[in-house]
């Protein structure tokens, strides 16, 4: 207990995401500098309007919404399984979501909790299938979702073209009906101006910030505090003294597949009902990847992926300015990739450390074999 | 042919937390069997990795012929002469029997693998050695008496003249052994070297010219195999510490506790696994398990506990569990202390209070409603430690970082904290201290006094004859025998092991 | 292996008696053109040699989903030097980029033990973004006609032949009759349909297909005939063992990794140059991961690997050249599924031939009442096929016995 919480135990926890973090920047400098660029004024500018009321705004907005993709992959990560298949349960599930909700009005509160439903049970069916092929035939989730990604993206596709579109006079933007009003969830602004932030032109963040926050609550709920949460953990730990322990590996298999696409399902869901109001042909891709490196960099950890959604975010939303200044937008992949890849290199450096560390504690101790 | 072949000096090695060799000499000479003789966790292993290469050892000399050596990698060991026989046997299983002889030294004839060249050299010394084998067969189709051939074949194919075997019988059947012995006396009449590590004292008195004996990891004495008696060596191995039971005092209840009946487990060939095996075990008795290992000993609680698909009947307490699911078979209240307890039995990375809840997440006091309970399942991690005498730092320390012996108390303090109706224990003392050892069958007579069930399986004989109150015995997956410890003999023992009753 | 390759001939020819069946009846005739054997071709490569890229990896026992990451650095690498220096240069660099991408994958598994499918993920994320930044350097501001910050300008071809005589090859500048051209051209049933799969396999072949073709014999003479080989194999059997008798197990896991990433490079090259004539952002099209699962189809051997990337790349070509070849692919399918179901009721597996012809049925249903696929479904023709082909064959596959363990010197097992 003490031991948790020891000065050496902090600052190795601490160790491996700030090595990654300078690792990450220096070869960020490396590549602007091969391209003539400097990195420290590079680096400003990014901070500088990153830190802006605006920038920060989007940043919470778009950690949202990596948040809960990171959150689902991390879900089969702690069961020693890996659903890559996350981006196009966000897909499938927020099609679904906006077509179904539109098609009817509900009180609003109702309306929107229906659509969250709709939204993550298509998450969990389109998870479901990776998970029978795996328990049924055993094919590895990662090749199956990886095909099921593509599969699904041309399946959105064909369904929004011709089943779910609703032609709009005078635009040519493909686009699922509009949802009524009653399935909009406002955003905060208000909240902010009591505080004496200014309005802001991009709109304020959504208010389905709070179901991210309140999805990271429930994983680390169920993750940590529900037996079921154990047998995940448990599964991933050691599959054999999982089944030993009575955890039946299939059946679990398939409940955290569906459980990861039931909170996939439900990625994009800040963004539909607080912003777009509608499934556009548009539709950002590339979230649910975004998730896995978020999870990885988080270490699963409700508290670590909430730091790391708001970075990723950061990152992108403050790499915009570059353009102005004549450097690539997409430096900012190459940072989050660098901190990423550093990232896990760190952690498995921390790790081997630790282990020795504990040894030597129980030499210390005075306890021998 | 007396000269020194290999001497090790003084030899110091340790771990952290662990001395493992304190002061251990050994000479072998040519053309001699010389056994190495200890209890689990003496020191053999380690200073046969010291030699081998594997190991550095933190002070001492090796020399070989006479020279002084120093190895850093296992292939400076191999070109100095010296191979190891695995006790854990490291080969390719979808390789051929010639291409796990011949990997990292392979004959080549431009640029290619000269196949030709290799099988006639292995068929050559096959014959020599008298070592049956096809060289072509892949080695996954092999039995263990045909692997550890190909064991030997490596180290004699890189040219060793020094050869280690670590535990070479503790997965061989009798008529293996006896194989196994011919090609010792061969390699001897070679003129090699023969390093023969083992801790059962009637095999070391049959193959070895000479015997050395390790305690804590010191060498306690070195005696020619012809002037002791195993008695002289099991004293000389334990010291004055040599557990002993009490004899018992209370008797078993009348009521059954699990009844099997037609027990058959099926294999992937003709033979079943378990082949109709029907016992019963009371309140308070101890049924002993007894046979060489792979014979249906894990079939068996896998069958129990619902791990393995099987025909029968099981009756627990009074009800057919033989439908429930493993889960539902735990909770009822079996305890189960697994064979291999770092693979089934423990979550290597997690703290000890996780391992606490292992295998009893679904029951008060782990969980409530599905919800766990951490505070408690924490002191209650506590307590076990306390009370079984794990040493650990507390119970956030993870799994691994413990010694085998105590990882071994945690499973056993946490599988009696239910205190089950029933305690399925497979090798329960196997890898442990002296101490522990003594700690654990404590704990078990006093859970059998109580009124517990316990099936013990175990490979070590004295214990069962200290520990059950019957003992049968498992060959090729059926019960060969039923014997009343008390009026049988070791000897007794091991014929129904080894040969099949009418 | 006389009656195995007798046989294998046997189910050949029984294949394309189906095909020319079908075409028959249906009358769509892509389904045995020459054109669309020439681009199954140009269609297999790429999936070929990415799998043959994770087969030496994975031979190594790590498992390299970074493929894709690989060949899209192969893809930019291809443009880039393809246009300023010339297409063989092109490929040359696209070898190069995408051994590049594999050193940190190797570094990363193999030195910091980081779990070789995180590792593989983080590649395929990073990959995109840097040949992104690069492009927007290099081509934003550029005059070069095409180049953009998706594209590289277009890249001359390489040249290409074909076998003399038999489909119109040249020899030294003089133009060879194309004799199975010309069959193929008659309408006679079966004949004509067998030469022009064969004028299309053979015929207007690039030399880089050809020199791409010829490193699958290659491989395997490499992985199962070498030293070099049994040593890199046993890296993902035994690599204990391997470390125990003295084999250097890092060093060789190391060559595997980067073997696999210049593969992975060189298909995207070939996807760039060959099978396209510039760089394109996203041309890669999930083919590594197609690549990957041909070779858990090929159960990790270069034969297997190649008649698994042979029917990704034939379902490829199908739905990039015409919809209506693959509706009629579907009776190929169904009757597919029948023969499949009749060999199964004779081996006493009674069950799966029943589910097998029920799925044949419904297959058949499909043809019959659906006369026209929507685009998308027609699209995800590689995905799905790599789905059910995966779903039939994987529980009869052997994969390396340590393929994914991430390996310490000295540590245990």
């Amino acid at each position: 207990m003490s031991r948790r919480f020891s000065p050496q135990s902090i600052a190795l926890t601490l160790a491996a995401p700030l090595v990654a973090a300078v690792f990450g920047l220096g070869i960020s400098s490396i590549a602007l500098m091969i391209t003539h660029n400097s990195p420290l004024e590079t680096f400003r500018a990014m901070w500088d309007y990153g830190t802006q009321v605006g920038s920060l705004i989007e940043m919470v907005n778009l950690g949202a919404v990596y948040y809960i993709a990171a959150l689902a992959v991390a879900l089969t990560f702690k069961a020693g399984l890996f659903n890559i298949g996350v981006e196009s349960q966000i897909r499938l599930g927020a099609l679904f979501a906006a077509w179904i909700g539109a098609m009817f009005t509900l009180p609003p509160v109702l309306h929107v909790f229906v659509i969250l439903v709709v939204a993550s049970l298509v998450g969990a069916m389109w998870a479901f299938l990776p998970a029978l092929l795996k328990v049924k035939r055993g094919v590895s989730e990662v090749i199956s979702t990886i095909m099921l990604n593509s599969i699904g993206s041309a399946l959105s596709a064909y369904l929004l073209a011709d089943h779910f579109q609703q032609l709009v006079a005078g635009s040519n933007n493909v686009t699922t009906k509009p949802l009524p009003q009653s399935a909009w969830v406002p955003d905060l602004m208000s909240w902010l101006n009591r505080v004496g932030i200014k309005d802001v032109p991009g709109g304020g963040p959504y208010g389905l910030v709070f179901l991210a926050v309140a999805l990271g609550f429930l994983y680390s709920f169920i993750v940590n505090r529900t037996r079921f949460g154990f047998d995940l953990r448990a599964s991933g730990a050691s599959p054999t003294a999982a089944s030993v322990s009575g955890v039946n590996p299939k059946r679990m298999i398939i409940l955290a597949m569906m459980l990861s696409g039931a909170f996939a399902g439900l990625a994009m869901m800040p963004v539909m009902l607080g912003e777009s109001h509608a499934y556009t042909l548009g539709f950002r891709g590339g979230v649910g990847f975004t998730g896995i490196a978020i999870a990885l960099l988080g270490r699963n950890n409700a508290v670590g992926i909430a730091f790391s959604s708001l970075l990723f975010g950061f990152l992108e939303v403050s790499a915009r300015i570059l353009e102005l200044n004549g450097i690539a937008t997409e430096i900012y992949i190459i940072m989050q990739g660098a901190i990423l890849l550093s990232a896990v290199a760190a952690y498995e450096v921390v790790r081997r450390y630790r282990e020795t560390l504990n040894a030597r504690a129980l030499a210390r101790a005075g306890v021998t074999a | 042919m007396n000269e020194l072949a290999v001497e090790l000096r003084h030899i110091v090695k340790k771990f952290p937390g662990v001395v493992a060799n304190k002061d251990v000499s050994l000479k072998a000479r040519r053309g001699e069997v010389h056994a190495l003789v200890g209890e689990n966790g003496a020191g053999k292993s380690t200073v046969m990795k010291v030699l081998y290469g594997m190991q550095r050892p933190d002070a001492g000399e090796i020399l070989v012929d006479g020279q002084q050596v120093r190895f850093r990698t296992p292939a400076e060991a191999i070109a100095a002469g010296i191979g190891m026989v695995h006790q854990h046997f490291m080969l390719a299983d979808n390789f051929t029997v010639l291409e796990n002889v011949i990997l990292g030294s392979e004959p080549t004839k431009h640029g290619r693998i000269d196949t030709a060249a290799a099988r006639a050299r292995i068929l050559e010394m096959a014959a020599a050695y008298g070592l049956d084998i096809d060289p072509d067969a892949m080695v996954e189709n092999l039995g263990v008496g045909e692997r550890q051939r190909v064991e030997i074949l490596k180290v004699l194919y890189r040219g060793a003249k020094i050869l280690i075997f670590d535990e070479p019988t503790a997965v061989l059947v009798p008529q293996e052994v006896d194989e196994l012995f011919a090609a010792l006396q061969g390699l001897r009449a070679e003129g090699l070297s023969v390093i023969f590590i083992s801790h059962k004292l009637d095999e070391v008195l049959r193959v070895a010219d000479n015997v050395t004996v390790l305690r804590h990891g010191q060498t306690v004495a070195e005696v020619a195999a012809d002037s002791v008696t195993a008695q002289d060596l099991a004293e000389l191995m334990v010291g004055a510490e040599l557990p002993t039971a009490p004899p018992r005092s209370t008797v078993p209840h009348e009521r059954v506790v699990l009844s099997l009946q037609g027990i058959t487990v099926g294999g992937q060939g003709t033979r079943d696994l378990l082949h109709d095996v029907s016992f019963e075990i009371r309140a308070g008795e101890v049924v002993g398990i007894a046979g060489v290992e792979g014979n249906g000993q894990h079939e068996l609680i896998d069958a129990i506990i619902g791990l393995a698909p099987c025909q029968g009947t099981i009756v627990y307490n009074g009800t057919d569990i033989s439908r429930f699911s493993v889960a539902r078979r735990r909770d009822s209240g079996m305890g189960l202390i697994p064979e291999d307890r770092q693979r089934e039995a423990l979550l290597m990375g997690s703290a000890l209070w996780e391992n606490r809840m292992l295998g009893h997440q679904r029951s008060a006091p782990v969980a409530r409603h599905g919800v766990l309970q951490l505070k408690a399942v924490k002191a209650d991690a506590a307590v076990i430690m306390r009370e079984y005498d794990v040493r650990a730092p507390g119970p956030e320390t993870p799994a691994h970082a413990l010694s085998g012996g105590n990882q071994q108390k945690f499973i056993v303090g946490r599988e009696m904290s239910r205190q089950p109706s029933l305690l399925l224990a497979s090798h329960p003392t196997r890898g442990v201290d002296v101490g522990a050892q003594a700690a654990i069958w404590e704990e078990l007579r006093k859970a059998r006094d109580a009124g517990m069930a316990i099936l013990l399986i175990s490979a070590d004989l004295e214990e069962l004859m200290a520990m059950s109150d019957v003992i049968k015995v498992m060959l090729r997956g059926r019960i060969s025998g039923t014997f009343d410890p008390q009026r049988t003999t070791l000897e007794q023992l091991g014929v129904a092991m080894t040969v099949a009753s009418a | 292996m006389k009656s195995r390759s007798m046989r294998w001939s046997a189910y050949g020819i029984l294949g394309v008696l189906v095909f020319s069946l079908v075409r028959a009846i249906t009358g769509s005739s892509d389904l045995t053109s020459v054109g669309t054997f020439n681009a199954a071709l140009l269609l297999a490569i790429p999936i070929a040699l990415a799998g043959l890229g994770g087969l030496f990896s994975e031979r190594a026992g790590v498992v390299n989903i970074g493929l894709e990451g690989m060949m899209v650095m192969g893809t930019w690498a291809a443009g880039f030097w393809g246009y300023q220096r010339g297409p063989w240069m092109g490929i040359v660099m696209a070898v190069i980029f995408g051994t590049i991408a594999a050193a940190v994958h190797a570094v990363a598994t193999i030195s910091f033990g980081v779990d070789h499918v995180v590792s593989g993920v983080a590649i395929n994320l990073i990959a995109p973004g840097i040949v992104r930044y690069l492009s927007v350097i290099v081509y934003q501001d550029s005059n070069i006609p095409g180049a953009g910050p998706t594209q590289s300008p277009s890249v001359q071809s390489i040249g290409s032949n074909g076998l003399p005589f038999l489909s119109g090859g040249h020899v030294l500048g003089w133009q060879s009759p194309d004799l199975l051209g010309s069959i193929g051209a008659k309408g006679w049933f079966f004949i004509s349909d067998i030469s022009r799969i064969l004028r299309g396999l053979t015929g207007d072949v690039s030399y880089v297909t050809m020199l791409c073709l010829l490193l699958f014999p290659l491989s395997w003479y490499l992985l199962w005939r070498t030293k070099f080989g049994l040593r890199l194999r046993s890296a993902g059997e035994a690599p204990v063992a391997a470390e125990s008798l003295g084999v250097n197990v890092y060093r060789v896991k190391y060559i595997g990794v980067l073997i696999s990433g210049a593969l992975a490079g060189l298909a995207g090259g070939f996807l760039a140059i060959v099978a396209s004539s510039n760089y394109q952002e996203g041309q890669t099209g999930g083919r590594g991961f197609i690549g990957l699962a041909a070779m858990l189809f090929g159960n990790w051997r270069p034969g297997g690997l190649l008649m698994g990337s042979a029917l990704f790349g034939f379902s490829d070509a199908l739905q990039l050249r015409a919809s209506d070849a693959v509706h009629s692919a579907l009776l190929v399918i169904a009757i597919g599924f029948a023969v499949y179901a009749v060999a199964q009721w004779r081996q006493g597996r009674r069950v799966g031939g029943a589910v097998t012809l029920a799925l044949g049925l419904g297959v058949f249903a499909l043809f019959t009442y659906v006369k026209e696929l929507p685009g998308p479904f027609v699209t995800m023709t590689p995905y799905v096929t790599t789905l059910v082909v995966l779903s039939l064959a994987t529980q009869r596959l052997r994969m390396p016995a340590k393929d994914g363990v991430p390996y310490r010197k000295g540590g245990d097992s």
